[in-house]
């Protein structure tokens, strides 16, 4: 039984995991909280099903088409509104009130556009199930739990031993030294914003098809937890976002599981403003220095 | 334009404010349709509930993403209160700011140390338990059914029943949060919390107790907004959990920074536009939170501090009245 909560709570975090990888990717980069990354989600799972369906073509080639348009948005979010806010010094506040005015743009538009009512998900990496012990796990699960691990090395070895990393981290201590240095700036951010698109649509994807179905509050209820995932895992720390959200999905499941369904967001929650007591930075995050 | 306007506001600030205020008395006798006054007692409450998040989130600095559920709690607390114990309308609205006080004071604590974005995810997080609680407490709050028939204010007996009424009563409310918030930023306590603001350690450096300030801004901003939540489940007599979601929390925020950080007139502004431009866009139907979005995204790209964020009153003033002492001394001379 508790091996079985542990093993659905490992597939619910590292779908999180997947997400705040992407989410906290841009924070490292521009202190900016992108309220629009559980809009990409939402968007890069709409986008696949309208292809796959409306198309029919290969599913694994609508899906591909979709992370290439969920980047592309992620690219436009930046190139239309956020570039033109740093051109001005504008300051942190209006980039955050911006990602959540766009958000609510592609919330409402795919609504719009598809209706709200949930719509059913061919599941394609049903491979089956293993059992362990008692436990039983399917193979969409380990798939899910494989991909968020290969995603989080790949981008931790972009960030942290690629020159392009070395520039990212040059841009988020100072803008303007890094153009001095030669960077270009404007290229770095985009990127990462396009990448956050890619694995924002590939976790809405995967979860769609985990749960065979996708409907327009997927994303809404994804937000909060993303942030929550990030910030206990220490923000702007790429594998502090997978721990952070490995440890939110067993805690949610553990606690609907044992102790209460209605009250599991309350209690996961509440976990997370106890640890930020204890450590302020996160589970992985540096502390930050106060200077006068 | 918004610089030229905010002269001619400080220019005329007299006369305007007398002409308001004789508008905001009139306004029920005005226009006496019932849309048109529910928008309108919809509109003051959020202008209260902008101005209190305003103590928070413009004069300290902290902006939180969980203003609703100071709302909500002062709601519940009258609901409750006005409903199961019979409490009168008076005593349930300075109890629900005490209660929601309360919970400013628990939520100042464990945010003290934490800044930026840590406290972002905290009050939003906070919200969203707050929510749970209301939805699942079922013997309290009637869970998901939420709390219907709440008895109707009433002073002295005297049950108030008409729109207008409740306008009034509002009014005052919104007019005594003002006053309070005015007097809080223009006081020993508002410089205290205004350089706290700018900078935590050199305000703790010289002297200023930071913690006692922070904590008294937090509790006063969540005390006035348990009051407008007070106000509003009194006059809708129905409130549910989903009344007091994140989306509200954001929605309260983005008048907040739409009107300007700060600056009270800001928030006025914020709450009314943002509150009428939904109504106004209702003939889009579908397509109104797409525009809604679209034009913060607009608004943010041409007045990134919001539209009166930049603008220094104070300082035209002085020039204003600098400017006025020189012709007259030219004058004399």
């Amino acid at each position: 039984m508790l091996v079985q909560q542990i093993v659905n709570g490992f597939t619910i975090g590292s779908v999180y995991a997947l997400v705040a990888i992407g989410f906290t990717m841009v924070f490292g980069v521009l202190e900016l909280t992108n309220f629009s990354n559980s809009s990409l989600y939402m968007f890069g799972a709409y986008i696949t099903f309208l292809f796959y369906t409306a198309t029919g073509i290969h599913f694994f080639l609508a899906f591909g088409i979709s992370i290439v348009l969920t980047g592309l948005l992620g690219y436009g979010i930046d190139r239309f509104a956020l570039r033109q806010l740093r051109k001005k010094k504008a300051p942190k506040l209006s980039g955050l009130i911006t990602t959540l005015g766009m958000s609510m743009v592609v919330d409402n538009a795919i609504m719009v556009f598809f209706g709200t009512d949930s719509k059913s998900f061919e599941n394609f990496l049903d491979f089956g199930k293993i059992y362990i012990g008692s436990a039983v796990v399917t193979w969409t699960q380990i798939i899910i739990l494989i991909a968020a691990c290969i995603l989080m090395i790949t981008l931790s070895v972009i960030t942290y031993r690629m020159k392009i990393g070395k520039a990212m981290g040059a841009i988020a201590q100072n803008q303007d030294a890094a153009k001095l240095m030669g960077i270009d700036t404007d290229k770095i951010i985009s990127l990462t914003f396009i990448i956050s698109g890619f694995l924002a649509c590939i976790a809405g994807t995967m979860v769609a098809m985990y749960y065979r179905s996708i409907d327009t509050a997927m994303g809404s209820s994804i937000g909060i937890k993303i942030f929550a995932a990030a910030v206990l895992g220490g923000v702007g720390v790429l594998p502090g976002a997978v721990v952070g959200g490995l440890v939110l999905g067993i805690v949610e499941t553990i606690v609907s599981a044992y102790i209460s369904t209605g009250y599991r967001d309350a209690i996961s929650f509440s976990i997370l403003i106890l640890v930020l007591l204890v450590m302020p930075n996160g589970l992985f995050g540096k502390k930050a220095i106060n200077k006068v | 334009m918004i610089e030229k306007l905010s002269t001619w506001l400080v220019r005329y600030k007299r006369t305007l404010l007398i002409i308001t205020a004789l508008l905001a008395v009139l306004f029920p006798w005005i226009f006496s349709s019932k849309y048109v006054l529910r928008i309108a007692i919809l509109c003051l409450m959020y202008c209260m509930l902008c101005v209190s998040l305003n103590l928070m989130a413009g004069v300290l600095g902290q902006i939180s993403f969980g203003h609703a559920a100071f709302w909500g709690i002062g709601a519940y607390t009258a609901a409750i209160l006005s409903k199961n114990y019979g409490w009168n309308g008076i005593a349930a609205l300075l109890m629900a700011a005490v209660i929601a006080g309360l919970f400013g004071l628990l939520l100042s604590l464990p945010v003290m140390h934490l800044k930026g974005y840590y406290f972002t995810i905290v009050t939003m997080v906070f919200c969203q338990i707050i929510r749970v609680i209301e939805i699942n407490w079922m013997s309290l709050t009637n869970g998901p059914l939420g709390i219907m028939a709440i008895p109707k204010l009433s002073f002295f007996g005297v049950t108030l029943k008409s729109q207008r009424a409740y306008f009034y009563v509002i009014l005052f409310l919104l007019a005594a949060a003002t006053f309070i918030v005015r007097k809080i930023i223009h006081s020993r306590m508002g410089y205290a919390i205004l350089a706290i603001r700018d900078d935590e350690l050199a305000a703790g450096a010289m002297g200023i107790h930071v913690f006692k300030y922070k904590v008294y801004a937090i509790v006063i901003s969540s005390m006035l907004a348990g009051a407008a939540g007070c106000f509003y489940s009194l006059y809708t007599s129905y409130i549910d959990p989903s009344c007091f979601t994140n989306a509200i929390s954001n929605n309260i925020l983005v008048m907040v920074i739409f009107g300007g950080l700060g600056n009270i007139f800001g928030s006025f502004f914020g709450a009314t536009v943002l509150t009428i431009l939904p109504e106004v866009l209702r003939g889009f139907s579908e397509y109104r939170q797409l525009v809604y979005g679209a034009l913060l995204v607009v608004l943010m790209l041409v007045r990134p501090d919001g539209l009166f964020g930049s603008v220094n009153f104070k300082y035209i003033e002085q020039r204003l009245a600098w400017k006025k002492e020189k012709a007259g001394g030219d004058g004399h001379e």
